[in-house]
């Protein structure tokens, strides 16, 4: 028998009947997917993450500095935003020389052991009481790569958010007019911040 | 002809990218920059670079040591 063929009451029946149950399936359906796009919202994955890198620089030699400068501006070129957290070793990068003024003695001690900026700092391997550091500047200079005190001004050229590590300054008596001009300074947080949205993090 | 040429032969990575990048910064969607680079590693990074930043690496040739790339930017 037709569909069609059935008494009017029958077939409004069915109707109703298909009706309630599409409607259940389906609801069941779209709850689920509000369901879910709530876990994601509350796990921090949708649109927290932006495009940007962020590195740490902890050690201060030339080759180290050289890798995390490198990076830094290629990502920068590559359109990304970038972070630069600067610690201990890695504050030397972005000293512009040494102050002794208002110093404890430990601190002059201090500033007399750490090189005065990117430009005199050490190699880590093969340093041979500075020697190391010339041949490498002579090698790099042959083959026309760019040194590293231009490096740095550069990827600060490039906006690259460039903070100073405030805790590691001032265990090695690093005072503000030591650095260079306008970066930020902040401490774990401010880095962690950057770090967690970011899609690279390193630690050089 | 392109649009914008540019001479990043005897630098070295990373400043012919970052040449390219802070070039692509003063020129209008749709145009094309011809870039010239003798650094061993400009094919892989201009490739790369292209892709990342949805660029059209259009041609790319090598004579005589020196690497020419044309992009067209996106529009």
């Amino acid at each position: 028998m037709e569909l069609s063929q059935l008494p009017d009451e029958l077939r409004a029946e069915i109707k109703r009947i298909i009706d309630d149950e599409v409607e259940k399936k389906t609801r069941g359906f779209s709850d689920a997917l509000d369901q879910l796009r709530l876990q994601v919202e509350k796990s921090g994955c949708a649109g927290e993450q932006e495009d940007r890198a962020t590195l740490v620089v902890f050690s201060g030699e030339m080759d180290t500095l050289f890798a995390a400068c490198t990076i830094a501006s290629g990502a920068a070129a590559m359109g990304m935003e970038v972070s630069m957290f600067f610690t201990f070793w890695g504050l030397n990068a972005i000293r512009v020389g040494r102050s002794f003024k208002g110093k404890t003695i430990t601190e002059i001690m201090v500033a007399c052991m750490m090189p005065g900026g990117p430009k005199s700092v050490p190699t880590s391997r093969m340093n041979m009481a500075g020697m190391g550091p010339r041949f490498f500047k002579y090698l790099m200079k042959k083959r026309n790569v760019e040194e590293l005190p231009n490096l740095v001004e550069l990827i600060q050229d490039l906006g690259v958010r460039m903070v100073a590590c405030e805790t590691s300054m001032m265990v090695m008596g690093v005072k503000r007019e030591e650095l260079i001009e306008g970066i930020d300074y902040g401490g774990v947080a401010t880095y962690l911040e950057d770090a967690a949205k970011s899609k690279i993090t390193l630690f050089i | 002809m392109a649009d914008l040429e540019l001479d990043c032969k005897a630098i070295s990575c990373p400043m012919p990218i970052v040449r390219v990048a802070k070039a692509v910064k003063s020129m209008t969607p749709g145009q094309t920059l011809e870039v010239q680079a003798t650094d061993p590693s400009f094919q892989a990074d201009i490739e790369a670079w292209a892709r990342r930043t949805g660029n059209e690496l259009v041609s790319f040739t090598t004579q005589d040591d020196v690497h020419s790339a044309l992009i067209q930017l996106k529009g």
